[in-house]
């Protein structure tokens, strides 16, 4: 065993170590919400292959949708050289698949090299709609700090990948081309087999094998760099879209979950029978805090790449209200985040008092700490935000349900609605009218 | 022509085709008044039997629900769906995507089964059966655009009836930019019809006129009651409701046909 092979399993197991901690935690903190209701997700997995495995949402806006495909398409393909590079790390050995699968080899490696030409332009021009083309919707407050910063960290990442790659296959063509007889010939590479003599052909052995294995450890640095970075990264969709959508309900769009225990109290006050024993659950009342959010509203909170189409056809956000979808899915992930942190500190004591949560957690805050009144108020429920997302978010669900608390739980909400409760009422209509309610036909009769 | 109640047509002992259900807006609103008459018009005049619930409607208690009030939408709910198998209520037509939405997607879970269809789809079955008969006439050639209502379109997934019916009527039909399921909302849904904006910049119905406005069309046709009070508000509010009326599908077929009654 040499010192690159000991190396490199010491680097495994640190990170395979870190990765168990890190996306442990992440699932911890998903399952701080409650159960939904029995999944109704019979269509889940076409609909997982369809949106999430054929990006079918993404085409609704025709550019990005070519140029994101160019990188996930690279992403999934050159999960083969990560494969390579791993056993070839714990075995010391180079390019073990050149060995047993012959000519398919070189057709690998030529199609990740294509592709990784497209999806480094592909990059690029994320990298200038983000920060030079200044695209609105990529740009808006809601980015402001951290979250722009994520958003460039990856793709320079992704740039860090690609650059990597190249130096290890450009470095190993020179090495072919120019000592035959002591390199084991891999086959025609698309791309280095001219590049990489024509870029490192006049240096000597020494320092090819060197950019060789520069562009080894590269590429596994940032690969290891990036799982262990996923969980803090709103990068998290390239996993997490895949169970979000296969989780998604079939239920249609237009359905409000319905409150059980006040069906019951309703109907028990009206004389009606209830057919079935009405379920309790936490958000009886509308939801405050994580906790009271379904397990899945929490997942797609992590779902969530803050690309901000939801954002961009807000009709609320458009004419310049507060509201924006996609702050409130950063907004119940950062807070997930929040009350996971404090969960792992020994010195955090909870509050006590009245808690509506399964775990009694309580550090005298709630969503409303990152949620203001006028954003939820702003909302008209016409579903754009739906429609609009790529991973099949719904921020309107959760929207609704802090709405529900607002004025189920505070009793209050926007003044205007208390007429118009009183109207409903007493008057079965949104107003109090004098007219009566067939006035209508009476030009008709 | 006279509109018979569910209660009439019970003395008789009589079950009609259909029930109408109006809707606030339908019943109260003078704009959206004169699109329930509309519509009872044409069911009348092709020989649709149809009662409506008179003085025994109630709000479905959409607004309440998606304000947040689920108390006051049960008791609205629960109550209707007692009138409702009190006359042995099968199917429903209405006017208003909202009730059509919440008595096909959120009926059913406190027990009431319901056959709700939207009077554009009524009346495109209709056309299709060949009950109804659509002619141009006085819109042959208009321009005229579709404004996509949020629960037919986007939430029910319905883009097409209401623009078949308007094809009928041979008019020049122009899209806005943002259409079918990607029309904008006219800014009503949600109960924020019976509150004042949060704080903006602009006000969605004005948007959404200018939008049309853009089109050059004559007409703005619409599907729901909602859309049509808004958008009449967001083109007075572009000085422009003389030159551009908001109608409701149902009243440009009736205005088609050749109705004395």
């Amino acid at each position: 065993m040499n010192i690159s092979q000991i190396l490199f399993l010491i680097v495994l197991v640190i990170v395979f170590k870190e990765a168990v901690k890190r996306y442990g935690r992440l699932f911890r903190n998903i399952n701080l919400g409650r159960d939904d209701e029995p999944i109704n997700n019979k269509g889940g997995f076409r609909r997982m292959m369809l949106i999430a495995f054929g990006q079918q949402k993404m085409f609704k806006r025709p550019i990005p949708a070519v140029l994101h495909l160019f990188i996930y398409i690279a992403f999934v393909i050159t999960q083969f050289d990560l494969l390579e590079q791993i056993i070839d790390g714990i075995f010391g050995t180079h390019r073990i698949l050149s060995h047993i699968l012959g000519g398919f080899y070189p057709f690998m490696i030529s199609f990740i090299e294509i592709l990784s030409v497209f999806a480094f332009i592909a990059t690029i021009a994320f990298l200038s709609r983000r920060n030079l083309l200044k695209v609105p919707r990529l740009n808006s407050k809601d980015l402001i700090g951290w979250a722009k910063l994520d958003a460039n960290l990856i793709l320079i990442g992704e740039i860090l990948l690609i650059i990597g790659i190249f130096c290890l296959n450009g470095a190993d063509k020179a090495l072919e081309s120019n000592l035959p007889e002591k390199y084991h010939p891999t086959g025609f590479f698309a791309i280095t087999s001219w590049l990489g003599p024509a870029l490192f052909g006049s240096l000597p052995e020494y320092y090819l094998n060197l950019i060789s294995g520069f562009g080894w450890w590269l590429h596994l640095a940032v690969v290891f760099g990036f799982i262990l970075y996923l969980p803090t990264s709103k990068h998290m969709h390239i996993l997490l879209a895949f169970p979000n959508t296969y989780l998604s309900s079939d239920n249609p769009r237009g359905r409000m979950p319905n409150i059980e225990s006040i069906e019951a109290e309703v109907k028990s006050a009206l004389g009606i029978e209830m057919n079935h024993t009405p379920k309790e659950t936490i958000a009886d009342f509308g939801v405050h805090d994580i906790f009271q959010l379904t397990r899945k509203n929490l997942l797609e909170a992590y779902s969530c790449t803050e690309c901000g189409r939801c954002t961009a056809v807000c009709p609320a956000n458009l004419t310049g209200k507060k509201l924006s979808p996609r702050k409130i899915m950063m907004d119940v992930r950062d807070r997930m985040e929040e009350v996971g942190r404090k969960l792992d500190d020994p010195d955090f004591k909870s509050l006590g008092g009245d808690v509506d949560n399964k775990i009694g957690f309580n550090d005298g805050k709630d969503l409303f700490s990152y949620i203001e009144k006028e954003e939820i108020r702003a909302c008209t429920s016409c579903n754009a935000c739906v429609e609009a997302c790529p991973v099949l978010i719904s921020p309107l669900e959760i929207i609704l349900q802090l709405r529900r608390y607002e004025v189920l739980t505070e009793s209050s909400g926007p003044p205007d609605w208390i007429p118009m409760y009183n109207a409903l009422e007493n008057n079965g209509s949104p107003w109090q009218m004098t007219i009566e309610r067939d006035d209508w036909i009476k030009e008709l009769n | 022509m006279q509109v018979k109640t569910m209660a009439e047509f019970a003395a008789e002992g009589r079950q009609p085709e259909v029930l109408f259900w109006v809707g606030c807006l339908g019943s109260y609103d003078a704009r959206a008044q004169r699109v329930s008459q509309a519509f009872a018009q044409i069911l009348n005049a092709i020989g649709i039997e149809f009662a409506i619930l008179g003085k025994e409607e109630s709000c479905t208690g959409d607004p309440a629900r998606r304000a947040g009030n689920e108390f006051i939408f049960q008791m609205l709910a629960n109550q209707n769906i007692q009138t409702f198998n009190n006359y042995g209520i099968k199917k429903i037509v209405t006017t208003c995507p909202h009730c059509f939405n919440i008595f096909k997607n959120e009926y059913p879970d406190l027990g009431a089964q319901i056959d709700v269809i939207h009077h554009t789809q009524f009346l495109n079955q209709l056309l299709k059966e060949g009950r109804l008969k659509i002619e141009g006439g006085v819109f042959n050639g208009q321009k005229i655009t579709y404004h996509d209502s949020c629960y037919m379109g986007r939430v029910n997934g319905e883009y097409e009836a209401p623009r078949e019916l308007i094809q009928a009527l041979d008019v020049d039909l122009v899209e806005m930019g943002r259409n079918r399921s990607n029309g904008l909302c006219c800014g009503a849904g949600g109960a924020q019809m019976f509150k004042e904006d949060e704080p903006g910049e602009k006000r969605i119905n004005t948007e959404r006129a200018e939008e049309a406005i853009g089109t050059g069309a004559s007409i703005v046709a619409v599907n729901c009651s909602f859309c049509n009070v808004m958008m009449t508000d967001g083109m007075k509010a572009k000085e422009k409701q003389d030159e551009i009326k908001i109608m409701d599908i149902a009243e440009m077929i009736r205005d088609s046909m050749n109705i004395n009654d």
